[in-house]
């Protein structure tokens, strides 16, 4: 049976009516009016029950932002943004209801089936409600906890989080729970003042995501999976901050391999990370928004500043994204290696297809002795899409023996699309040594052909030669979603080559 | 009905003719070798029947089992039962010889409606097959050919006909670049391969391979034609008289 029907058979066996939307709907339709100014800004505090420091902090951004103007250097183009035509404030909109997965778009159903997502995430992402009145709520939460238990999964990674000491909530929550961590390390890696979309993020950031481990403590799991189904409502404006306080580990994934669609054109994250001495974060992304249609409209701009200081000696930050959708991307990783001994990594895979443009890379700042930084980035372009390396490794004066290694290869399907890459580097001092790698190479048509004639089809051809190109990455990934990306990798390549 | 009959084939590169009008029949469990100088358009034939893009052909017929071969998608062919061991096996960085093995089988499996194999028997199947040819497992953990040395990347080829059980197997100077040893291996899992059912095409420009793979029919190409057809003696009147007598005749 093709995967399709076999998924569309799958579902209607289902009876949806087991499942709801597993977590908090806010179904609020409070919505602030159109544009940006300090009214907004307040009404987003507001909102948020934030203490007066926040609201503070928050229009001392607003301030800032105002005399500032968009960077033009990126790579990339696009439609000038009107910023007073957008929306700032929204409590986080349901999605459109539908009462069992057989209303859902059968191309979407096939995606989340070569994913090998369960129909049962299936029916979450895509928010399939209860018929209403059909059963009674109690009844339904039990029928929900039996087979798909989102929210006691949930609670029990809280619990046993709590247990080791980790504090891991929404960042509006912790701001009133946590003011002190908050107010301490907020904007402490990325100044409020930091570039336009940072500065605009501060202003009037949604929501996100806030973990603190304690010292000597290794987080007990993969802050993944819970963050995996809770992901959906976190917004535009969504604003992270990581702090590993001395000899503490964690390992934090963001984003979906899911396809996922959004009312909201911009997006301006911000992520912030803070690591101790001895302490190791391990950041991954995998970032699938929607990259426009066949002819290039519509799509997110994906506008992010992500950056790691590691404060501490010996401390480590480790980047891994791999990033396929998006109609723009414009994002940078970075560490400021500041403590001495600490060490950077970055991992990359970024692909393009149709018309996107994608310009992504990081910075590694050597600010003290003996600081080692490694990147490797993978750059897939296929269809009409530019695909931009941009990296800055520099050492201070004081940053002796810093070490860089860069490997940086890109690979194009077809000939309509662009693969660049921009290194600065920079040394101020003389026993620095940094080593750059940089290859362009088209996909060659032998080893496509090699592969069709043993029995793969064009496009299994080309997922799995790219899946080769990009191993040494996709290994940095956590196990699980190793698997996954690779098959998303293979998905968002498909109509690339013809 | 013939495995594959070649009628008339006229086949261009680049605005260029290669093949002129080529005929070849091959009946189920016969082993054809192929022979002529280089540049006769050996390659381009068995890039045709496996359906590489690039060629195109202006005149003539392929019919497998009596079905249009050029209608078909390459994949298509090869799960048909269509194999080519490439003069020039190509590498793959990253791509693990067993993960491509199992991708490529279950792939021409699933095109044939049959049912993927499972690990163990899979496992168990690539390992009777490399050790045969004397294959270590360490090999199929590499990139497909990354690093390979000549023989092992031919010896690779054969592993996976071996794997593929294909009715139709062109072997393309399977023996450039093999030792001796290797080449009596190599040729050793050919033979084993020999069935009633199969039938094999071998390129070669040397009649020391045909004395390991015995050929049923020696034809001789030049110049885009098959000039002369004849029995396995063929091949050593070639070796001791060369092409030069069929440059006419083209
Ligand atoms: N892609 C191509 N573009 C231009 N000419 C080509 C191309 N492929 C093959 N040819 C030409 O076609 C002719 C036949 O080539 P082919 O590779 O089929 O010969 P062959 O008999 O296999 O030779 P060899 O014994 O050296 O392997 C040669 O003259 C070659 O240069
Ligand atoms: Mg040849």
């Amino acid at each position: 049976m093709p995967a399709v029907q076999e998924t569309v058979e799958r579902v209607k066996r289902i009876d949806v009516d087991q499942y709801r939307y597993g977590f908090e709907t806010l179904i609020d339709s409070e919505k602030a009016p159109k544009g940006l100014s300090e009214e907004i800004v307040k009404f987003i505090s507001q909102k948020k029950n934030e203490p007066a420091w926040m609201l503070q902090w928050r229009l001392e951004a607003y301030r800032r932002w105002l005399t500032m103007t968009e960077p033009t250097w990126a790579r990339v183009d696009y439609p000038k943004i009107d910023f007073q035509d957008l929306y700032y404030y929204a409590a986080p909109k349901p999605k459109k209801t539908v009462t069992s997965l057989d209303e859902i778009d059968p191309e979407i159903l096939k995606t989340y089936e070569k994913l090998g997502i369960p129909l049962r995430e299936v029916a979450m992402l895509e928010g399939v409600e209860p018929k209403p009145g059909e059963q009674d709520p109690a009844q339904r939460k039990i029928a929900v906890d039996a087979v798909f238990d989102s929210v006691s999964v949930a609670t029990t990674f809280k619990a046993e989080l709590k247990k080791a000491g980790v504090i891991f909530m929404p960042i509006s929550e912790a701001i009133r729970e946590h003011p002190e961590l908050v107010q301490k390390y907020l904007g402490s890696v990325v100044p409020t003042s930091d570039n336009f979309y940072a500065t605009l993020n501060s202003a009037v950031f949604s929501d996100g995501s806030f973990v603190y481990v304690p010292p000597g403590v290794r987080c007990p799991m993969e802050l993944s999976t819970y963050f995996r189904i809770n992901e959906r409502n976190t917004g535009q404006f969504e604003r992270t901050l990581i702090i590993a306080d001395k000899g503490s580990y964690v390992s934090y994934l963001e984003g979906c391999t899911a396809p996922q669609r959004d009312e909201n054109q911009l997006h301006a994250a911000v992520v912030e990370l803070v690591a101790h001495d001895d302490a190791e974060i391990k950041y991954s992304t995998v970032q699938n928004w929607y990259p426009g249609n066949s002819e290039g409209k519509g799509g997110i701009y994906n506008f992010v500043t992500k950056r790691g200081d590691c404060r501490g000696a010996n401390s480590k930050i480790s980047w891994t994204q791999v990033e396929t959708g998006s109609a723009i991307t414009w994002k940078y990783p970075s560490c400021i290696l500041r403590g001495d001994n600490s060490r950077g990594e970055f991992y990359s895979i970024a692909i393009s297809n149709g018309f996107q443009q994608v310009d992504s890379g990081t910075k590694m700042i050597h600010l003290g002795k003996n600081t080692s930084s490694r990147i490797i980035s993978k750059g897939i372009a296929a269809g009409k899409s530019q695909n931009t390396y941009r990296g800055l490794v520099t050492a201070h004066r004081k940053a002796t023996g810093a070490r860089n290694f860069t490997a940086c290869d890109s690979l194009l399907i077809g000939d309509k699309c662009g693969a660049h890459t921009v290194p600065y580097i920079e040394a101020k001092n003389s026993s620095a040594t940094f080593e750059h790698e940089a290859t362009t190479s088209k996909i060659s048509e032998d080893v496509l052909f090699y592969c069709i004639q043993r029995g793969l089809s064009q496009e299994e051809a080309v997922g799995l030669v790219v899946n080769g190109f990009v191993k040494d990455v996709l290994q940095q990934l956590p196990m699980e979603f190793a698997v996954e990306a690779q098959k998303l990798i293979s998905i968002s390549l498909e109509g690339s080559v013809g | 009905m013939a495995l594959l009959e070649v009628k008339d084939l006229k086949v261009r590169v680049e605005e260029r003719e290669i093949l002129h009008g080529l005929t070849l029949t091959v009946n189920e469990g016969e082993v054809h070798a192929i022979m002529g100088p280089n540049g006769s358009g050996k390659s381009t034939l068995s890039h045709v029947i496996a359906g590489k893009p690039g060629y195109e052909v202006t005149d003539g017929q392929i019919l497998f089992r009596g079905e249009d071969l050029l209608e078909m998608d390459p994949d298509e062919r090869a799960a048909k039962g269509v194999f080519l061991a490439f003069q020039y096996p190509v590498e793959i960085p990253g791509v693990a010889t067993m993960t491509f093995l199992r991708t490529a089988l279950n792939a021409q499996r699933k095109a044939r409606g049959e049912s993927e194999y499972s690990t163990p028997d899979f496992l168990k199947k690539v390992r009777e097959v490399s050790k045969s040819l004397n294959i270590p497992q360490d090999m199929l953990k590499r990139g497909v050919n990354v690093g390979f040395s000549g023989g092992e990347k031919k010896r690779n080829e054969v592993l996976q006909m071996a794997l593929f059980e294909p009715s139709l197997c062109i072997l393309d100077e399977m023996d450039s670049g093999l030792d001796i040893d290797a080449l009596r291996i190599a040729a050793d899992g050919v033979n084993a391969l020999r069935s009633p059912k199969r039938a094999m095409v071998v390129i070669t420009h040397y009649q020391r391979l045909l004395n390991y793979i015995v050929p049923d029919f020696v034809h001789v190409m030049s110049r885009g034609r098959v000039v002369k057809s004849g029995g396995k003696d063929l091949a050593l009147e070639l070796e001791a008289s060369g092409y030069t007598q069929f440059e006419d005749a083209a």
